[in-house]
């Protein structure tokens, strides 16, 4: 399997990365390098093998309905370029 | 039942194929999978973990009370519950999505298939139809973003980011707007009996992607588009509607349909192209490695089951065994407040059949004049059960009945005592009664004659002098019996 270079557009437009064609044309054969590399597993014989779901054998803990988080605006904002009122303030999105 | 609805193109009929996804916020203090709480209207931003922003390193851990409320929605529709199920990241980047993926469940859902029979005709409730359900799924919703505060910026509020939704994904099984409309309806009203929803469409507690597509009857399904974020019935209607006719008119010239999705405009009624299949979103989606599978034992499913209470359908079907018509029994079915309360007055030993039109034919009327709520405090079932019983002892009618609530809700009190301190009681004295009815026939000699040679109609007469005499307080029916008796001798 490999990808070409309308793919690696594709995908950085997905990620909503910003890509010259420079950029996307050295990054093609990076990327299908690793996907040889992890092509790799396909000579691996696994008829027979269930598909892995967990590495760790255990069932999963829940949490119970409590309200132990939050009220912390100011830490959650401190990352941010850009707050305004008391929300992330970004470039305007409108579908 | 099979609907009727068909579209009238120039080169024929076309019928509606309808699926829907309803996406319900699941009742619970806190998020799917945070510990920050749900309560609608806080302050921006003031209900968010590190969890919910999506902080680098921090892990979720599902909710216990989420996936118990779906387990119980799923057992409500007669679903199929997986005991084993798992979450998956759906990727997309969008502003009000910190994560840049949603945890979701693609592969493997909590609660397979299921069903749930509706009524599209409120007139005919048992004109049923069943709509198949395909699946129940737990992910979490996103943030709100506003566009309005501000020129060029856009505001991103996370109180919503994590909260727990059960989507809710139905068969193509619908052929009409009343089909689907039945379908929300009854769907919200079981989500509310089994408290897993509030069912607030306003607050946008439930909201439908509404999947539409038109074929000639018989023919395989068309192509399909999606209308997303429909936040009532009567818009839910009203994508379908057009949307039918869109496609109907688009093939008719011609044109192919496009597998896209749509978004509705409420203030002209329309729908519009918000993107189609080419630049559609690619997921990509894969398990999510934060998090283990789902396993639930046997005892968690049981207390589950237990917990559910009498849902719509068995109420409705006890309320018709008791003598209660079709019609009200699904009126007072709908809403659980309103069944809740009819099960208080039957409790009081109220006849059933009597009690439902006092509820449904009779009641509203005087609320309704008097601008007062169902839910008013005043309206209690105690007291309608004490009027009802008045009325079924004879002491006074039905009539009066209407007078009695009147008075006591403006005066409070009982309505027992409204009865006594204003002299309403009549009487089924058959003594007092008859003595009256032999004065009124011995002063009118004449009209009996008349009578008993035929003139019938002077029976209305005879009652009218007897309950004049009697000052009103004759209870009717007695005065109806002993006049025919008498008349008839």
């Amino acid at each position: 399997m490999s990808v070409t270079l309308d793919d690696v557009r594709h995908i950085a437009n997905l990620a909503r990365i910003a890509m010259s064609d420079e950029e996307a044309a050295k990054l093609l054969p990076e990327l299908n390098n690793i996907l040889g590399w992890v092509e790799q597993l396909g000579e691996v014989d696994t008829d027979g093998v269930e598909p892995l779901a967990t590495v760790v054998d255990m069932a999963m803990r829940l949490r119970e309905d409590e309200v132990t988080d939050g009220n912390c605006r100011d830490a959650v904002l401190s990352n941010a370029p850009d707050a305004e009122h008391g929300f992330f303030a970004v470039p305007k999105v409108i579908e | 039942m099979v609907s009727d609805y068909r579209i009238q193109g120039e080169q024929g009929e076309y019928e509606v194929v309808i699926g829907l996804e309803v996406h319900a916020q699941v009742v619970s203090k806190a998020k799917l999978f945070s510990g920050a709480a749900t309560a609608f209207g806080a302050e921006p931003n003031t209900q968010v973990s590190l969890v919910d922003a999506a902080m680098p390193g921090m892990l979720p851990v599902p909710n216990r009370e989420c996936i118990r409320q779906a387990v119980r929605t799923g057992m409500a529709i007669e679903a199929k519950i997986n005991k084993w199920s798992r979450f998956d990241r759906k990727n997309y980047f969008y502003a009000d999505l910190p994560q840049g993926y949603q945890i979701s469940q693609l592969y493997h859902p909590l609660v397979g298939e299921g069903e749930i029979t509706v009524s599209p005709d409120e007139k005919n409730p048992d004109k049923t139809k069943t709509i198949g359900v395909e699946r129940i799924h737990v992910e979490q919703d996103a943030g709100k973003l506003m566009h309005d505060q501000h020129p060029t910026k856009s505001y991103v509020d996370l109180n919503r980011s994590g909260v727990a939704l059960m989507e809710i994904v139905s068969k193509p099984d619908m052929r009409s707007p009343a089909e689907a409309g039945a379908y929300i309806r009854k769907l919200r009203s079981i989500l509310r009996y089994v408290g897993s929803c509030d069912g607030n469409m306003e607050e946008g507690s439930m909201r439908a992607d509404v999947n539409v597509s038109v074929r000639k009857p018989g023919e395989e399904f068309g192509t399909r588009t999606e209308t997303k974020n429909v936040n009532s019935v009567r818009f839910v209607m009203q994508v379908i509607e057009y949307e039918a006719q869109r496609q109907v008119e688009a093939i008719e010239n011609g044109e192919a349909i496009v597998q896209e999705t749509r978004l509705f405009d409420p203030n002209t009624g329309t729908t519009r192209t918000l993107r189609s299949k080419e630049d559609a979103h690619d997921y990509r989606y894969f398990p999510d490695p934060d998090l283990l599978p789902l396993e639930l034992d046997d005892a968690f499913l049981e207390e589950c089951r237990a917990s559910l209470p009498e849902l719509p359908d068995a109420k409705l079907k006890r309320y018709e065994d008791l003598g209660i018509s079709a019609y009200n029994a699904a009126v007072l079915t709908a809403e659980v407040e309103t069944a809740a309360w009819f099960d208080r007055l039957l409790a009081t030993g109220a006849e059933a059949k009597d009690a439902s039109n006092w509820v449904n034919s009779v009641l509203p009327g005087i609320l309704n004049a008097k601008d007062v709520d169902f839910a008013d405090p005043r309206n209690t079932p105690e007291a309608s059960a004490e009027i009802l019983a008045m009325v079924a002892k004879g002491e006074i009618s039905k009539g009066q009945a209407k007078e009695v609530f009147d008075l006591y809700l403006d005066e409070g009190g009982s309505p027992a005592d409204i009865v006594e301190k204003k002299g309403m009681k009549q009487t089924s004295d058959t003594g007092a009664i008859e003595a009256k009815v032999d004065e009124v026939l011995a002063a009118n000699a004449d009209k009996v004659a008349e009578f008993k040679a035929g003139k019938e109609a002077l029976f209305g007469f005879f009652v009218g002098q007897t309950m004049k005499a009697m000052q009103g307080k004759a209870n009717p029916q007695v005065v109806n019996e002993i006049l025919k008796a008498k008349l008839s001798s």
